[in-house]
């Protein structure tokens, strides 16, 4: 141990012994004193002790509110209409219990002091009243309707359909990142499965680029049996990007969510929103940009304010750092950018050209979901 | 033992306390291993469940020290760390493995090993045959297997921070494929085996204790002690028995799946899984990663209430008494502990509205989970009521149960905040999250427990604890718990992901450093109050102030007539009948009525 490690414990000891010693003294004080007299005295400074807690404890929350509160989300507006709508749904839960917490608190610290012990008084003899117990039974029912009520409206517009307009953005989740992935031209995703993954070959979700066969093993390596899979050329302008997913403002978008390995959550605090992203099980969100990044740096006075997307899931010894970006943008700055993007494909193979890319071939309702049901189907012909 | 080879002769150890216990009834030859080892006396093995639960109490607070001065202070490092850690803390900085494992380990120490183990297991023993009128519980011998079951789950949990890939470190929840594949993180390797193994011990301990709780309190209570008798204590932690016997063995059968899953090939929690540090796709398909969730959530949102329950009861009882009042609305409490109990089964999912689960089930789980409330309110209010024109002692269990009782609702009205789905889906997985559950049941459970140690300590060890220190103790922890805990809220609300190593490279959180510190000391600080309370509770044992009078705090409940130092069995003859229910408080102008006194001619009904 270092000596600073020492000296402070040496202090932590010390203030102990002084502390207990101080503890015995008062004991044997309070065996002179008389253990009745001793009994009120203390009955009285913790009674008194009772009050100064409520009023430095309702002091010390208003102070906080005022330190920290600029430091929350609130003070911003939401950035998405869900957004907003959760925002409206956190005052008025906050109003409710805000207001139950003072009342029950006060009631509880002061009747502690107003009723403590005395000579003089004996406690009231009062076992039970039903006609209270209705009360406080049908009160805080008919309170908690009233915020289910206003919680399940929110709720199943969030949860609701997305517009069928909006636009479909796929976010898989891998350890320790992000992989967006737009559907391209022909706004249809292309099949993948995840035995096709092969980083090397700059195929980070498995996409069916080319017909296949792959060797299905099991744990000990034995080869189990055989995936055929033919290539899908829905795929072959899908755009894979690392950096940031690019929304723009007031399109509405439906992420399709999905995981490489283990649970992540794909968490968009500036939204309000969040899903987890669960291997083997797609998952989905919609909602709607309202202000672009730029906007929102201007609303927020910080010019580097950005979309950022957090892990909100445990998922591995490099959870904290696995941040993603949301880039929203105008229509126009939309097109720029798309316009630049080069498909997976094209940046797989790029010798070659994509043999025609035809969207009449896809399913029209294909996204990864179906896709990877087929695939999964595909895959047991062996 | 080591104590026998220390002394030579174990009977020395014993006489000191043997002379306490010679009019025994049934007294039989007990040698220090019968009687402090493998002892079948309920009184012993809730002092064992109580003594391990404080090691494990200190193990789990230690790691929260650890990992909050990390968050703290992540740009400092404590050289000191090094020493204890090793290569966890190179250069006295805890690396994100070792800030994982100990996240881990804290949540799981504290929830099973210290708030169920430590407190159901010592309340449940030491109370319920000494409050029914038994002479101990149904079958002493579970008991025992129960406790020693514990430490062997203890051991094993214990054994797990040593091994070379790390302890668990995928949070309490363990949740797959995380918690099932060491590819995807050294800390689920054989750390993860030995966790399960651990757990399922625990989960056997458990059941033992639960089904000798149950079938004492139904079927061993003294002549007169009909169940509406019983005082609040024993309706809680029977309740909490019934809680875990129906809702362990959902969690075991989920861990076998994944031990399965783990290292018999199954697929029951895996699917669609590329690893990428070893570039292989695994050969699993078609498993669901979140059938686990709801295993492991059928327990744990009954677990929450196997924590609470004893608690409330407890306090119910610890507040009646030292407002010399009866309990307000003693059916009301009963029947609004039953709501909890079936309540508890039935509100899971809301663990789960963010995973893709059917928003229609999530709205069903939003309504029963906001249903809980009413009868909390219920109980909140009847203490309130309770303590109306009292007349109150503050002693340390009083001013402990008091805290409970603002803790409760502080973290219980933020429980309304993430029941609703709507704000949820903002505020899961959070420190919003971490606000509410440290203070709801995390801390609140524990002043339950303090309360009960205070209050009962004199019954279970013939002395007193030190009055100043457990004011310096209650006061200290009481702001302390708020200090730490309040201002997160607001973290949350900034939407800060909890489970974060660091959060310095986030636009987004970063703005809570200073606060982060402040915690951080904070937490220090009640940390070493606790250990102050470990030291009266041991120095006391031997040298604290002796009890004289049988019934220190002069209450109506069977334990306070017994011996001052009951011996195996005890009461010293007959086992008194009880004639009344629990709380005659000023009644009739009397102080208290013992439950053991017969209804007078000229008593007033109520």
């Amino acid at each position: 141990m270092t000596t600073t490690g020492i000296l402070l414990l040496a202090i932590l000891i010390l203030g102990f012994l002084i502390t207990f010693q101080i503890a015995k003294a008062s004991e044997y004080v309070s065996v002179l004193k008389g253990e009745k007299k001793a009994f009120e005295q203390n009955n009285r400074i913790n009674a008194f002790l009772m009050v100064v807690f409520l009023v430095l404890g309702l002091v010390g929350v208003w102070w906080c509110n005022s330190l920290l509160y600029p430091k929350t989300l609130l003070p911003h507006p939401a950035a998405s209409e869900h957004g907003k709508n959760i925002d409206t749904m956190l005052w008025i839960t906050l109003a409710i219990t805000g207001f139950v917490f003072l009342v029950t608190q006060i009631i509880l610290f002061w009747f502690a002091f107003k009723y403590q012990h005395s000579e003089k008084r004996t406690a009231f003899f009062y076992p039970h009243n039903n006609k209270l117990e209705i009360i406080w039974t049908t009160v805080p029912a008919i309170t908690l309707c009233v915020l289910v009520g206003f919680g399940l409206f929110y709720w199943f517009r969030m949860t609701g359909d997305a517009p069928s307009d909006a636009m479909q953005v796929e976010i898989t989740g891998k350890q320790f990142g992000w992989i967006y992935r737009y559907p391209g031209k022909d706004g249809v995703f292309g099949k993948k499965y995840f035995r096709n993954i092969n980083e090397a070959k700059g195929n980070q979700l498995g996409m069916l680029w080319k017909d296949t066969t792959i060797a299905k093993k099991d744990r000990d390596g034995n080869v189990a049996g055989h995936a055929v899979l033919k290539a899908d050329p829905a795929g072959f302008d899908d755009l894979v990007d690392n950096t940031a997913m690019y929304l723009v403002k007031g399109v509405a978008v439906k992420l399709i969510i999905n995981s490489r390995d283990v649970i992540h959550d794909v968490g968009l605090s500036h939204f309000r929103l969040k899903m987890d992203a669960v291997p083997g099980t797609p998952t989905t969100l919609w909602f709607t940009p309202q202000y672009t990044t730029e906007e929102m740096r201007k609303i927020t006075n910080n010019p580097k304010f950005d979309y950022e997307i957090s892990c909100d899931q445990m998922c591995g010894n490099s959870h904290y750092a696995m941040k993603g970006m949301i880039k929203v943008v105008t229509p126009e700055e939309f097109i720029l950018w798309k316009a630049k993007q080069k498909p997976a494909y094209a940046n797989a193979f790029p010798s070659e050209t994509p043999e025609a890319v035809a969207p009449a071939a896809a399913q029209p309702t294909a996204d990864s979901t179906t896709a990877k049901k087929d695939s999964a189907s595909l895959a047991s012909h062996k | 033992m080591s104590n026998d080879a220390l002394h030579g002769h174990p009977e020395v150890v014993t006489t000191h306390d043997a002379h306490h216990d010679e009019h025994h009834v049934h007294h039989h030859k007990e040698t220090f291993i019968t009687k402090y080892v493998f002892s079948q006396d309920h009184k012993m093995i809730a002092k064992q469940f109580l003594i391990t639960g404080m090691v494990w109490a200190v193990l789990g607070g230690l790691m929260s020290v650890l990992f909050r001065l990390q968050l703290g202070y992540p740009d400092q490092a404590f050289p000191w760390l090094e020493d204890i850690l090793g290569r966890w803390a190179k250069g006295g900085k805890i690396s994100a493995e070792n800030y994982y494992a100990l996240v881990t380990m804290h949540g799981t120490v504290l929830v099973f090993f210290v708030l169920t183990g430590g407190l159901s297991g010592t309340f449940a023993n030491f109370l319920i045959p000494l409050q029914i009128g038994a002479r101990d519980m149904a079958s002493p011998m579970m008991n025992m297997l129960s406790y020693w079951f514990f430490f062997g789950g203890s051991i094993v949990m214990v054994s797990s921070l040593f091994v070379q890939t790390g302890p668990f470190s995928g949070g309490w929840t363990a949740y797959p494929p995380l918690s099932a594949l060491g590819d995807a993180s050294p800390g689920s390797k054989v750390g993860m085996d030995l966790w399960i193994t651990a757990m399922a011990l625990f989960v056997v301990s458990s059941l033992l204790g639960g089904l000798n709780y149950v079938s004492t309190v139904l079927n061993m209570r003294t002549k007169g002690m009909s169940m509406t008798r019983m005082p609040l204590t024993m309706w809680a932690l029977f309740f909490t028995a019934v809680l875990g016997i129906l809702s362990f063995p959902v969690l075991l059968s989920g861990f076998i799946l994944l031990l399965f899953d783990r290292h018999g090939g199954t697929s029951f929690y895996l699917s669609d899984i590329y690893i990428a540090t070893t570039q292989q796709a695994l050969p699993n398909e078609g498993g669901s990663a979140i059938l686990f969730q709801h295993l492991f959530w059928f327990l744990g949102h009954p677990e929450v209430y196997i924590i609470l329950l004893p608690a409330m009861g407890l306090s119910s009882e610890i507040i009646s008494v030292n407002a010399r009042k009866p309990i307000f609305g003693y059916m009301a409490m009963v029947g609004s502990m039953f709501a909890i109990t079936i309540l508890a089964f039935l509100v899971w999912a809301h663990h789960m509205f963010v995973t893709g689960l059917n928003p229609f089930l999530g709205s069903v789980f939003v309504l029963l989970t906001l249903l809980i409330a009413v009868p909390s309110a219920i109980k909140v209010f009847n203490w309130l009521t309770t303590i109306w024109k009292a007349n109150i002692r503050f002693t340390p269990g009083m001013l402990f149960a008091l805290g409970f009782v603002s803790l409760f609702i502080s973290g219980g009205l933020t429980g309304i905040f993430l029941g609703n789905s709507t704000l949820d889906i903002h505020l899961h997985d959070t420190y919003f999250v971490i606000a509410h559950f440290h203070i709801v049941m995390g801390v609140s459970a524990f002043f339950g427990m303090f309360a009960g140690v205070y209050h009962w300590f004199p019954k279970m060890y013939g002395r007193f604890l030190n009055n100043t220190l457990a004011y310096i103790h209650f006061w200290v922890t009481l702001a302390g718990a708020y200090m730490i805990f309040w201002p997160m809220h607001y973290e949350g609300l900034a939407g800060m992901p909890r489970r974060y190593f660091d959060y310095s490279n986030w636009e987004s959180f970063k703005q809570f450093a200073e606060l982060n510190k402040f915690i951080s000391t904070v937490a220090i600080i009640v940390f070493a109050v606790q250990l102050l309370f470990l030291f009266n509770f041991f120095y006391s044992i031997f040298k604290g102030r002796k009890v004289t009078t049988m019934n220190p705090w002069g209450a109506t409940t069977l334990e306070w007539t017994t011996p001052i130092r009951p011996g195996h069995g005890n009461w010293v003859g007959e086992i008194p009948e009880v004639h009344r229910w629990a709380y005659d408080y000023s009644k009739d102008g009397r102080d208290f009525i013992p439950q053991t006194e017969p209804i007078g001619p000229n008593e007033s009904h109520h």
